[in-house]
C-alpha cells in the first residue's frame, strides 16, 4: 500500500506549504476571529439593546447566515466585495480586490454570526445584579457594558468562542472553492503538479488533524481551569 | 453600480440543454435534498452506535468511541472529502480502486458517505450529551428491576435519550444540508454548483446566487417547522419542552 509512497515531495514542498499555505490560513484564522469577535459582540449587543428595530436587524442578520452554506457565502462575497469597493470608493468600476481581503470580509462577516449567537449567551450568563449594581453606581450603559458584563462575559465564554476558532481554522479550507493558495489549497496544488495525491492530501489531513487536536486539548483544560461568573 | 439586472433570466433556456436555468437551480436542489437524507440516515446510524458506545460502561468501547469522534471532528469535511473521493481509491487493493473509479454517480456516493461519517461525530456527541443528561435514577431503577444493559439501553435510556436530543438534532440536520455544498468540490452539481454554473452561463451573478439564497432559506424553514411539530408530538411531559 505505501510501496511506492512518495515522502519526498512532502520535504520538497514543506517551505511552500508552511511558510505561504499554512500562513495564509493561521493569518486569515487569526484576523477572522478578531474580526468576528468584534462584530459578533455588537450584533449581540444590538439584539440585546431592547430596541425593536436594532433587535430584528441584527435578529434576521444572524438567522440568514446561519441558515446559509459557507461555500455559497463565500461565493457570494467573491463576487458582491468588488462593488462594495466600488460604492464605498465611489470610483466608476468595481475595485479589484484581492483574494486575501475577500476571504477574510468574508470569514469576518460569516462567523460573526455564530461569534454573536456565544456573546449574546454569554451576556446573558450574567446576572441581571451586576448591570443594575452598576447603574446604581452612575455608570452609564456603555460604561456598563465595558466595565462590568462584557469583561465577565467574555471570560465565561473563552472556551466556547476558541472552540468556534478551531472551526474556523477548518472552515478557512473551503477558500479552496477560489482557488486561493491557503494549506489545503498549496497541497492540492503540489498534488496535481507532481500527481502525488495520495501523498499530499494524506498530509494535509495529518496536519490539520494535529493543530486541531492540540488546540482542542488545551481548550478543554482551559475549561477544567476557568471559573465561570453568574 | 453598473450591474446589468435581469431577473427574467431563470426562465432563459439554459446552454445544457435540460430547459430553463430555473430548471438548473431546481434539479440542483433536489440534488441537495436527496444528498443531505442519505448522508443523514448514515449519521443518525453510526451517531447512534458511537454514542451509546462512549456511554458504556466498557473501557475500551468509550475508548472506540471517542478516537471515532476526534478522527472525524477534527479534520475540516472539505479534507475529508478529498480523502474518501482522491485517497482511498489509490491505497486500496488495484481492482476495488479501479471499480471506485469507474462508478457513476462517484461524487453523490462519496458525498453522503464522507458528509454522513462527518456528521455521525456530531450526532456521537449530541447522543452521549442527551444519554448522560439522563438522571442517574433511571438506569439505576432499570438494573434494579433486574434488566440487562442491553435492556436498560433499548427500553429505558434511548427512548428517552432521543426524544430529549430532537431540537439539537435538528439542528445537525440544517448543518447536513448546509454541508453538502462543501461536495462542489469533488464535481456534485447540487444547489450551490448549479447557482455557480448558472452564473458562468448567463454572466448573471447576482440573480443566481439571489435565487439559490431564498431556496436554502426556504429548506431551512421547512425543516424547521416541519421538527417544530414533530418536538411537540415527541415531547416528553414534565420536561420543560414538554406538555
Amino acid at each position: 500500500m505505501f510501496a511506492n509512497f512518495d515522502f519526498d515531495v512532502i520535504r520538497r514542498s514543506l517551505s511552500y506549504l508552511f511558510l505561504d499555505g499554512m500562513t495564509f490560513t493561521l493569518t486569515l484564522t487569526g484576523l477572522a476571529t478578531f474580526g468576528g469577535i468584534v462584530f459578533g459582540t455588537l450584533i449581540a449587543l444590538m439584539r440585546l439593546s431592547g430596541y425593536w428595530l436594532l433587535g430584528r436587524i441584527a435578529g434576521l442578520y444572524v438567522d440568514l447566515m446561519r441558515s446559509l452554506p459557507l461555500v455559497l457565502v463565500i461565493f457570494w462575497f467573491y463576487f458582491l466585495v468588488p462593488y462594495i469597493g466600488q460604492w464605498l470608493t465611489g470610483s466608476s468600476r468595481p475595485v479589484r480586490v484581492g483574494a486575501f481581503a475577500s476571504s477574510l470580509v468574508t470569514f469576518t462577516l460569516f462567523e460573526a454570526a455564530y461569534f454573536a449567537e456565544i456573546m449574546r449567551a454569554g451576556i446573558q450568563s450574567i446576572s441581571k445584579g451586576q448591570p443594575a449594581a452598576a447603574q446604581a453606581l452612575g455608570l452609564t450603559y456603555s460604561q456598563t457594558m465595558r466595565y462590568v458584563v462584557l469583561p465577565q462575559a467574555f471570560r465565561n465564554m473563552l472556551p466556547v468562542l476558541l472552540t468556534q476558532t478551531i472551526v474556523l481554522f477548518q472552515d478557512t479550507s473551503l477558500v479552496y472553492v477560489l482557488s486561493i493558495p491557503d494549506f489545503l489549497g498549496a497541497a492540492s496544488k503540489v498534488a496535481q503538479r507532481d500527481g502525488r495525491l495520495v501523498e499530499m492530501y494524506l498530509f494535509a489531513a495529518v496536519v490539520y488533524f494535529a493543530i486541531s487536536c492540540v488546540a482542542s486539548f488545551g481548550v478543554r483544560r482551559l475549561q477544567a481551569r476557568i471559573a465561570f461568573v453568574h | 453600480m453598473n450591474y446589468h439586472w435581469n431577473w427574467h433570466v431563470f426562465w432563459e433556456p439554459a446552454p445544457n440543454g435540460t430547459g430553463t436555468y430555473l430548471d438548473m437551480l431546481l434539479s440542483g436542489l433536489v440534488l441537495t435534498i436527496e444528498t443531505a437524507i442519505c448522508a443523514w440516515i448514515i449519521a443518525l446510524i453510526f451517531g447512534a452506535v458511537i454514542g451509546v458506545l462512549r456511554t458504556l460502561p466498557s473501557k475500551a468501547g468509550s475508548w472506540v468511541g471517542f478516537a471515532y469522534v476526534e478522527f472525524f471532528r477534527n479534520m475540516p469535511l472539505l479534507v475529508q472529502l478529498f480523502l474518501w473521493f482522491f485517497v482511498l481509491p489509490e491505497i486500496l487493493p488495484h481492482s476495488w480502486g479501479l471499480w471506485m473509479k469507474q462508478m457513476s454517480n462517484a461524487p453523490f456516493y462519496t458525498a453522503a458517505i464522507g458528509i454522513g461519517l462527518f456528521m455521525s461525530a456530531r450526532v456521537a456527541e449530541q447522543t452521549r450529551a442527551g444519554i448522560t443528561s439522563l438522571p442517574r435514577g433511571q438506569k439505576l431503577a432499570a438494573t434494579a428491576l433486574g434488566l440487562t444493559t442491553a435492556q436498560t439501553y433499548r427500553y429505558v435510556l434511548l427512548p428517552m435519550t432521543f426524544r430529549i436530543m430532537l431540537p439539537p438534532l435538528t439542528s445537525e440536520f440544517l448543518s447536513t444540508i448546509k454541508n453538502t455544498s462543501v461536495a462542489i468540490t469533488i464535481g456534485l452539481i447540487e444547489l450551490t454548483a448549479e447557482a455557480r454554473a448558472m452564473q458562468e452561463f448567463s454572466f448573471q451573478v447576482f440573480e443566481a446566487f439571489t435565487a439559490a439564497t431564498i431556496l436554502y432559506l426556504l429548506v431551512n424553514i421547512v425543516v424547521v417547522i416541519a421538527m417544530r411539530f414533530v418536538e411537540r408530538g415527541l415531547a416528553i411531559p414534565g420536561y420543560i419542552t414538554g406538555k
